[in-house]
């Protein structure tokens, strides 16, 4: 199924260039990379959720002997504490976590020693002879409780999130009737299945610090690690390999990373970590826990007039690289697809003694999407109506579009650019068969089941700027060689990309290669993250390969002493647009003419090569419709989501098989958070989800065959091909459509008021009904 | 902990001469010993299957498994699955179904489902999908990995 090098690659399902290495056990992952000589790093955490720390004895492990060396705070105190990469508001900045603890520790997990050793197992026996003595405190677990003390008088509330626009208190002085509700989303997180991984190396003779490992920002990583040290950024690198899942949480910035550099830099040897899955399930970022108290006014028809909003965002012990970020998303992205003339949202930030927290795909959606259509099916309760009745009154419009919704977030404002959202809620309705489920649904229920359905709907947001840079040489081979500032995290992007690239070049998708997350190989570049590499460094890899095109048609018309407008590049090779014959050339013997030294080199620069740049100071907003079908165990509350389908309007589709990869695998993880996956803390703040027995992940057996619906209705004015970002979509809406679906089944509207939802709550709830 | 043995792993039909401490794991031996870093290590407590190989023609968890209990056993891991240029039908038919986005997971589901197939080449959907549920991927959500294996079955039953 590999591709032809023609017009029309991009739209194609062709098969991944990244598979290859993958399935032949090829892969490099951070585990799998080794030097001469590496020491091993194990992390000594906190046993306690929160206490003073008395002492730290590391001389029992220094005794051991293949210990090279062990630190506390003490020896790290030079080190600045990491900062924030997005969304910063300055009052936050005296809550950042140092890489280890100082005096007191805040969640179980925090880091509070390190020791360095000759073998992994050998690292961990020492690490088990660090003494650390903790005078323990009263914890915080409840982000809506009494707000404590963070350390010097600081509050645990770290700041207050305050957005909105319209009279909100005159839509309410004035509605038909208001909607109230309480509603909470668990803490689960993105849990990938290779846990992270670092390894730092030192270059004394080149004064080179490496690190390896990186993943999703590794410029903003290399220049903030620069910075932390005292170094440069162009004696820093950082190196991505293979990356075993993102979802948000891996390639963050985070204390063990800026360890192994600080201990190759200062030991000399490379400095080897790699997570277990216990720390991982401690260590690394947690999301989503969240309390909203949301009010709806509304008309006598359901209509909505305005919305008021107060939450409660569990931040866990620090805050981290994302700052704001999930909040300040949850609040800015609440309206979602709906018409709403007033609004206003008070999100408190809240520190309590827990892992602490940063982004998860869909971050701060999944969470104000559960409200909001929480929200909306209550009022659909309220006036009578159905909730598929009540989105299409509520819906903004085409002939609205685009909307500026008085709003901002990651530093852009909200302009939803494009979008037929009651389209698409016909589409996904005409998908599932709509009428015929709730035919099914009535006549299973009168054979005793219980089974429902539910619908919720949402904007996403994707390609965010503000640049990318693409560069892409041709070597005297022909290979093609692009090389991005974007990363990946296992999602496709050299396929992508290199999709673009052969198409709009002229050139053979089997000879583009795709660089991504190398430092060393190009200056800047900001990597994965909300969904932006396709919009981003697609649209900059276009505008290259059309500039090498252009430069390539130029050389080839002065050797074929044509014109550039009579040939094109077809499949890596000059051809006559008249199908005359002749002699032809290919890209690679271009390319050597234009050598230096070549014959084609006048006064311009050598080589077969172009730059572009791709700015955008907007986001593009995709939108969807989820659609789920669920059936429930009246004798054990179990719950099966029976069938589910997505139809995400995301403009263009580069490659369909991948977008359709993405929206599945991101039901899967929104099923996972709706159901089954929740960091639980008993009453000492101890964590109680610390395996995968007790961490529930959805299996084969969970993960319904999920119906896609990929729709090129509304694309992106924002970009020549009309993209916009498919990472997210599918998990945005899971938990919504669920709850719908299950209070469906029960028969008790709003019944489902968080997430997750246990087979012990719905028998709880079955029971009650009784 | 230093006391070391003497052990040979059968490795994809390959010998390799260790030492190795009794609590050393078969999955590690395999991959800093042996220098076979194909198999992964998800959880190091037996429920994710990332580190799935087949010992004596059985899926194990080699992070479950001491490298000494596979002295002298005949180890088969992803690196042996295809033959030379040419990809096993479980590693083609994953990538024509696109079966694997981050591939951290792929080589324990392609030994789980090899192995589950060479022992049982007919087996029924239900069971298929249940040994599959075995393991765990974060990235595809299942359903191409299912196909995937789905096809490579009935290619296997045919050759």
């Amino acid at each position: 199924m590999n591709a032809a090098a023609k017009p029309g690659l991009i739209g194609q399902s062709v098969t991944r260039k990244e598979d290859g290495p993958l399935l032949r056990g090829q892969g490099k992952f951070a585990a799998d990379i080794n030097f001469p000589n590496q020491l091993y790093m194990r992390v000594v955490r906190s046993t306690y959720a929160h206490g003073n720390i008395v002492s730290i004895d590391l001389a029992p492990a220094l005794a051991i002997t293949g210990v090279v060396a062990a630190w506390s705070f003490t020896d790290v105190a030079d080190i600045p504490p990491i900062d924030f990469r997005l969304t910063r508001l300055e009052q936050l900045a005296a809550y950042r976590q140092t890489i280890l603890a100082k005096d007191k520790v805040r969640y179980v997990g925090d880091p509070v020693a390190v020791v360095f050793a000759e073998d992994p197992y050998l690292a961990e026996d020492a690490a088990e002879h660090v003494v650390v003595e903790i005078e323990e405190l009263p914890v915080i677990l409840h982000a809506d409780g009494k707000i404590g003390e963070f350390r010097d008088g600081l509050p645990t509330e770290t700041a207050l999130i305050e957005k909105g626009y319209g009279d909100v208190d005159g839509a309410f002085a004035s509605a038909h009737a208001v909607v109230s509700l309480s509603l909470s989303i668990g803490r689960h997180s993105g849990v990938p299945m290779e846990t992270r991984g670092a390894i730092g190396r030192y270059i004394a003779e080149t004064d080179m610090l490496e690190m390896y490992g990186a993943a999703k920002v590794p410029h903003w990583n290399r220049d903030q690690l620069a910075k932390m040290f005292g170094r440069t950024a162009a004696n820093t690198n950082l190196f991505e390999g293979h990356v075993g899942g993102g979802f948000g949480i891996r390639g963050e910035m985070y204390p063990e990373d800026v360890l192994v550099c600080l201990a190759a830099l200062r030991l000399g040897r490379p400095v080897k970590w790699i997570e277990d899955r216990r720390e991982h399930l401690i260590a690394a970022n947690h999301s989503r826990q969240q309390t909203h108290h949301i009010r709806a006014a509304i008309d006598r028809d359901g209509n909505i007039l305005a919305i008021d909003n107060e939450f409660f965002h569990d931040q866990g012990g620090y805050m981290r690289t994302h700052a704001a970020t999930v909040p300040d998303l949850a609040a800015a992205m609440l309206p979602g697809p709906y018409r709403i003339p007033a609004y206003r949202v008070l999100g408190h930030i809240r520190l309590t003694n827990k892992t602490p927290g940063g982004t998860y795909r869909a971050p701060g959606r999944y969470e104000s999407t559960f409200v909001r259509e929480r929200l909306l099916d209550a009022v659909a309760a309220r006036v009578g109506i159905s909730g598929v009745e009540v989105r299409r009154r509520n819906l903004i419009a085409t002939s609205e579009m685009p909307v500026t919704r008085a709003l901002e977030t990651l530093g852009t404002d909200i302009v939803l650019d494009s979008g037929d959202y009651p389209k698409l809620l016909d589409k996904a309705l005409n998908g599932i068969g709509w009428d015929d489920l709730q035919t099914q649904i009535t006549s299973r229920r009168k054979a005793g089941e219980l089974v429902g359905s539910g619908v919720a709907m949402f904007v996403e947001k994707s390609g965010l700027g503000p640049f990318d840079d693409v560069r892409i040489n041709v070597g005297t081979d022909g290979l093609v060689e692009v090389v991005t500032g974007a990363a990946s995290v296992g999602q496709g992007v050299e396929t992508v990309i290199a999709q673009i690239c052969a198409e709009k070049l002229g050139a053979s998708y089997d000879n583009v290669s795709v660089i991504h997350g190398q430092t060393n190989r190009i200056a800047r570049g900001l990597g994965a993250f909300a969904s932006r590499v396709s919009v981003m460094t697609g649209e900059a890899t276009r505008q290259a390969a059309l500039k090498l095109r252009d430069k390539a048609l130029a050389a080839a018309a002065e050797l074929m002493q044509l014109t550039a407008d009579q040939l094109d590049v077809v499949d890596g090779e000059i051809v006559r647009l008249d199908g005359g014959t002749g002699p032809s050339m290919t890209l690679g013997e271009i390319a050597k003419a234009l050598e230096p030294g070549g014959n084609l080199v006048g006064d311009g620069e050598p080589g077969l090569f172009a730059e572009a740049s791709f700015e955008s100071k907007h986001m593009t907003y995709p939108y969807g419709v989820h659609v789920a079908f669920v059936s429930l165990a009246r004798d054990t509350g179990g719950i099966s989501v029976e069938r589910y389908l997505v139809a995400y309007d995301i403009g263009k589709a580069i490659n369909p098989m991948l977008v359709d990869g993405q929206i599945v695998g991101g039901v899967a993880q929104g099923i996972g958070g709706a159901l089954y996956e929740e960091f639980t803390y008993d009453d000492r703040g101890e964590p109680l989800a610390v395996t995968f027995a007790d961490y529930l992940m959805p299996t084969a057996r969970e993960v319904p065959d999920v119906e896609v619906i990929i729709s090129e209705d509304a694309p992106s004015p924002l970009n020549p091909m009309g993209l916009k970002g498919a990472g997210e979509g599918g998990t945005n809406a899971v938990g919504a459509a669920i709850a719908a679906a299950i209070d469906d089944a029960l028969g008790q509207p709003g019944a489902i008021t968080q997430l997750p939802v246990s087979p012990q709550h719905v028998k709880a709830l079955l029971n009650a009904k009784v | 902990m230093s006391d070391k043995t003497d052990i040979t792993l059968t490795i994809n039909g390959q010998s390799h001469a260790i030492r190795v401490e009794s609590r050393r794991t078969l999955a590690d031996a395999i991959r800093e010993d042996c220098g076979q870093t194909g198999t992964h290590i998800g959880c190091e407590h037996g429920v994710c299957g990332a580190c799935t190989v087949l010992v004596n023609g059985e899926p194990v968890r080699s992070c479950l498994m001491f490298a000494q209990q596979a002295d002298g056993k005949q180890i088969r891991t992803v690196e042996g699955l295809a033959d030379g240029d040419e990809m096993h039908p479980m590693q083609r038919a994953f990538m024509e179904n696109h079966g694997l986005q981050c591939g951290f997971c792929t080589p324990g589901f392609l030994m789980l489902a090899v192995g589950v197939l060479e022992r049982e080449p007919d087996i029924s959907d239900h069971d298929l999908i249940d040994v599959l549920s075995s393991n765990l991927c974060r990235c595809t959500g299942y359903q191409n990995i299912i196909k995937a294996v789905r096809a490579a079955a009935v290619e296997m039953r045919q050759s």
